[in-house]
């Protein structure tokens, strides 16, 4: 989609996302993301159940499974958004604990929304803007007195959210309403607004929902080009053609609990993921893929 | 024990006009999920229609209770009126606009309201002509004791029939089933062939009504109307839907006869409570000040309209939901 | 935002820089133009002037973090109280205002502190209403804060305020400097119009900023700011305070131009007022809302001089109160402007697009 990521690389000067394919080989191997023994419960319904899992740095790691299975609640405790009622997430090393999801995202994993949540009625730029508020500084007083530091901060703000739109293939709309931008930009703006918090782990909803054939190639190429300059991706979705295409291991979850992990080829076979999706479209677009 | 037991029967009085009030406020919120921050303002009007027409009445020879009864027949369809006009001209159009919309047309129609009935009626305070005489009966063996009078008794009778009536109405009506629906989910309801905009006026409606008989119950029981009287009761009435976890008819009820004994109770010891004279012992500056005013209350019954206010707060910090409500804190 | 009002500044700078040159110009003559008609016009445009800036405070809290706050007044009172009680015979103490004028914003300011921290995670209509709360629980402490101790004087309110004063040099006297005489209003116009610039340069600094983006973020979508990083809380605070401070600061200046407050000064109608201004004239753009703020102080002394007069030439008395009109006036241009033009009568950008699409 976008020449010049594909072309040249991301920009030099702060090169989006983070690092160098070099760098996310060499890391390769070693833990991003732990999560030990997860369960969440909403009344009497046990969403989740003793899910555990292990993301590398570097990787495109899969989540799948069918309707209901507990995916967004997984992402929806991960982020935050839910406090876990049992179970453990380590993220680089440290407990993810009790946080917030504000600072869960200060500690590096950005996500988006299933059903687009953009800030719908700023432009496509401000989005992505708003998205570096969690990596700058300038407070009141720097707002205020407009000093230099902080007219160099904004200078830089803006200058990295025209970049990232240009990643993402969005520039050309850059000040457009993020409303009245079409479906598939929303969806890639979304991801532009989630890379410019600079995630360590960048978590996807669904990011292909939607989207058409043409649509969820470009989508394809872009998660290719994010790992490859370094993000690790966390990504749930249904269109198997495309987990099967770019991630390196799956996790499936069905009725709150994993029923496989693995290499996406692996866990194609697995006879315990067929009889998940026995019956539906689903497992039709699973023998295909 | 005898303060206790008066403010008891004051805060029930005023608690039930409360619970009246707040349950047009729950209705109307269960089911479009705005604060008809106007409501207060259709009680004032209902009080200053039973004014005129008690005012009118006063000098013919019909029993008192005829013409309290004839003036709340007329307050509640002029409310009624007020209430679906409300609706329909200001609500409904902002329905699916920002929630801050609608809330803004509320004070703006506050407001009108306010001035209309200026204009229409005085700017001073009314007196309600004194049909009824008050009858006090006691409540205790000893004759200085606390009391109850008959105004006070039928408010409260009044307040339990209407609330009685309602419930039968939400639970045992075809048109209940369909208030209910609506409140649970509209576009379901409305795929279902129930006429959404018709059941959301009549609940204005109905909530106005009831508006209209705490007018009339108010007016009564202090024996005076002004055209701001609607503001500081629709706030306490809407503290009390909030109490008892707004858009739950329950606890609408509940939360306004807490409130009611909360306060008179607040305004009843908060003087005791609070009298520095207590502290003579301590402070000899305090003791000198004592001898001649022995009441030296840090806080006396005029902060009697703050409590309502410290309960809204305190039940929004700690239990956003209320007694009886399920959780709404964080609906965006 | 940023690149595109920039391109919009650039248009022609030289046209630019000369309209402002004239406004200046214009601005500064305009007392002794007004003084001319009668010195009471200018008194009414320093009140003016001051509710311009207590709307673009609010400004902040409402058309910036998308905050309704409906006990605004409550820090307006603060900040004329600690002005009073700090400048007036009642405690015998007489500090000057530059002193007092920050102690009233830092008051007014930990008082929006106080209410926002347990409030500001309710939701906007719940805020509201709270708000609305505290309002009147400052109201009705100012008027029983007689007993048993006498601090605010209760309902006769403090009198005897002193004016702001520089030395010798007093802005309630009338005085000849350079051969123009300068009356007490006079010398306040300008003080307040000095302030109005810095609110409004501080208004449109503080909105094409981080902060400011941060503040469009909570009141697009909560979910999503706090998902990117942004402590909604902590954000939603300091526009809580900000908001609170500006009152703070107004209440003073309102103390020292008045010399006597009561706290019916500071009753709800009075909140309802300056958010009118603000949704008037445009929530979140500040021209729109200087110029709401403008319109709701003027019309109502228009009224008066003509509404009354007319009145009695056609009926040979007053039917109707100008006060009354001028409040159904309010009301109707908060219902009208909601139904018809929810924007304001000079949107911000944004909010012409966010409000104007209910159906989003």
């Amino acid at each position: 989609m976008t020449q010049r990521a594909s072309a040249e690389g991301p920009p030099r000067d702060a090169g989006p996302p983070v690092g160098g394919g070099a760098q996310s080989a060499l890391r390769g191997a070693s833990i991003l993301l732990e999560a030990s023994g997860i369960a969440k419960r909403f009344g009497g319904v046990q969403a989740l159940t003793d899910v555990s899992f292990t993301i590398r740095h570097g990787e495109i790691y899969g989540l799948i499974g069918p309707n209901g299975a507990g995916k967004t609640t997984l992402f929806n405790v991960l982020t935050g958004i839910y406090e876990t009622d049992d179970g453990q997430f380590m993220f680089d090393g440290e407990p993810l604990d009790h946080l917030k999801p504000n600072e869960v995202a200060a500690r590096g994993i950005a996500r988006t929304f299933q059903n687009i949540r953009l800030f719908a009625n700023l432009s496509a730029l401000e989005n992505v803007m708003i998205g570096r508020h969690v990596r700058t500084h300038a407070g009141v007083f720097g707002a205020i007195t407009r000093n230099a530091r902080t007219r160099a901060e904004e200078r830089a703000i803006a200058a990295r959210g025209f970049e990232l739109l240009e990643y993402v293939g969005v520039a050309e709309r850059a000040h457009d309403l993020a409303r009245h931008l079409p479906y598939g930009f929303q969806r890639r703006l979304e991801i532009a607004r989630a890379l410019a918090t600079e995630p360590k782990l960048l978590a996807l909803d669904e990011p292909a929902a939607g989207m058409n054939a043409t649509e969820t190639a470009a989508l394809s190429k872009l998660l290719h080009d994010i790992r490859r300059d370094g993000t690790t991706i966390l990504l749930i979705e249904h269109d198997m053609k495309l987990v099967m295409g770019v991630c390196d291991r799956v996790l499936v979850l069905d009725y709150g609990r994993k029923i496989a992990e693995g290499p996406a080829a692996d866990v194609r076979a697995n006879p315990a993921v067929i009889d998940a999706y026995l019956g539906g479209d689903i497992a039709l677009d699973l023998k295909g893929a | 024990m005898d303060i206790f037991l008066q403010q008891l029967v004051n805060g029930l009085t005023l608690g039930s006009v409360y619970a009246i009030v707040a349950l047009g406020y729950t209705m109307v919120y269960g089911i479009v999920q705005l604060i008809n921050f106007a409501h207060g303002e259709v009680v004032m009007i209902g009080a200053m229609v039973a004014y005129t027409v008690i005012s009118m009445l006063a000098a013919t020879h019909l029993p008192p209770l005829a013409i309290v009864t004839i003036a709340t027949l007329a307050a509640i369809p002029v409310c009624m009126t007020v209430g679906y006009l409300l609706e329909r001209v200001a609500y409904r159009p902002l329905r699916r606009a920002p929630r801050l919309a609608p809330l803004i047309t509320a004070i703006g129609l506050s407001i009108i309201l306010q001035n209309l009935a200026l204009l229409i009626w005085s700017r001073a305070p009314l007196p309600y002509p004194q049909v009824i005489t008050t009858v006090s009966y006691s409540l205790t063996s000893h004759p200085n004791g606390a009391t109850i009078t008959n105004v006070q008794v039928a408010i409260l009778v009044m307040s339990a029939l209407m609330m009685t009536g309602l419930m039968l109405l939400i639970y045992r009506t075809k048109l209940g089933v369909a208030m209910r629906a609506t409140a649970q989910n509209q576009s379901v309801a409305g795929l279902m062939g129930i006429d959404i905009n018709r059941v959301i006026a009549i609940t204005f409606a109905i909530g106005a009504g009831l508006a209209a008989v705490a007018g009339v119950m108010v007016g009564s029981y202090y024996g005076v109307a002004h055209y701001q009287m609607g503001f500081i009761l629709g706030l306490k009435a809407f503290s009390a839907a909030v109490l008892g976890g707004i858009g739950n008819m329950a606890g609408a009820m509940l939360g306004g006869l807490l409130l009611g004994i909360i306060e008179a109770l607040g305004a009843g010891y908060v003087g005791d409570l609070t009298n520095l004279c207590q502290l003579s012992h301590w402070f000899g500056a305090i003791a000198e000040r004592c001898q001649t005013n022995p009441n030296l209350a840090l806080f006396g019954s005029n902060y009697q309209d703050v409590f309502a206010f410290l309960v809204l707060i305190a039940v929004l910090v700690f239990r956003p939901s209320g007694l009886l409500g399920e959780r709404v804190a964080d609906r965006a | 935002m940023t690149a595109l009002l920039n391109l919009n500044r650039r248009r022609d700078p030289r046209l630019a820089w000369a309209g402002l040159a004239v406004m200046a110009i214009a601005l500064l003559v305009l007392p002794f133009a007004l003084a001319g008609i009668g010195t009471a016009w200018v008194r009414i445009t320093n009140l003016a002037i001051l509710y311009c800036f207590l709307a673009l405070g609010l400004n902040i809290v409402v058309g910036f973090a998308g905050l309704l706050d409906l006990g605004y007044i409550a820090f307006y009172a603060v900040g004329a109280y600690v002005y009073a009680l700090l400048a007036s015979p009642h405690f015998n103490v007489h500090l000057p205002f530059w002193v007092i004028l920050p102690i009233g914003a830092a008051f007014a300011c930990l008082f929006g502190v106080l209410l926002g921290t347990p409030t500001l995670k309710l939701r906007g209509d719940y805020l509201a209403i709270v708000t609305l709360g505290f309002g009147e629980i400052i109201r009705i402490f100012l008027n029983n804060l007689s007993q048993p101790v006498n601090i605010t004087n209760g309902a006769q309110g403090v009198y005897m305020i002193d004016p702001f004063r520089i030395g010798s040099f007093s802005f309630a006297k009338p005085e000849v400097i350079a051969g123009l005489s300068f009356s007490g209003p006079v010398k306040y116009y300008y003080i307040l119009l000095a302030f109005l610039v810095a609110s409004i340069v501080i208004n449109l600094r503080l909105q094409d900023s981080r902060i400011g983006r941060a503040w469009e973020a909570i009141r697009e979508d909560e979910v999503a700011a706090r998902a990117m990083g942004i402590n909604t809380r902590n954000m939603k605070l300091l526009a809580f305070a900000m908001g609170a401070s500006f009152g703070g600061i107004a209440g003073g200046m309102f103390s020292a131009i008045q010399g006597f407050i009561s706290p019916e000064s500071f009753i709800l109608v009075e909140s309802i007022m300056v958010l009118s201004m603000v949704v008037l004239g445009g929530m979140g753009n500040v021209f729109g809302v200087v110029l709401g703020a403008l319109l709701l102080s003027y019309i109502p002394e228009v009224l008066r001089y003509t509404v009354g007069p007319v009145q009695r030439a056609m009926f040979g008395r007053t039917l109707i109160d100008p006060e009354v009109i001028r409040m159904l006036l309010f009301g109707f241009a908060l219902v009208l402007m909601m139904l018809f033009r929810p924007a304001g009568i000079w949107p911000s950008a944004l909010r012409k697009r966010e409000l104007e699409s209910k159906a989003a």
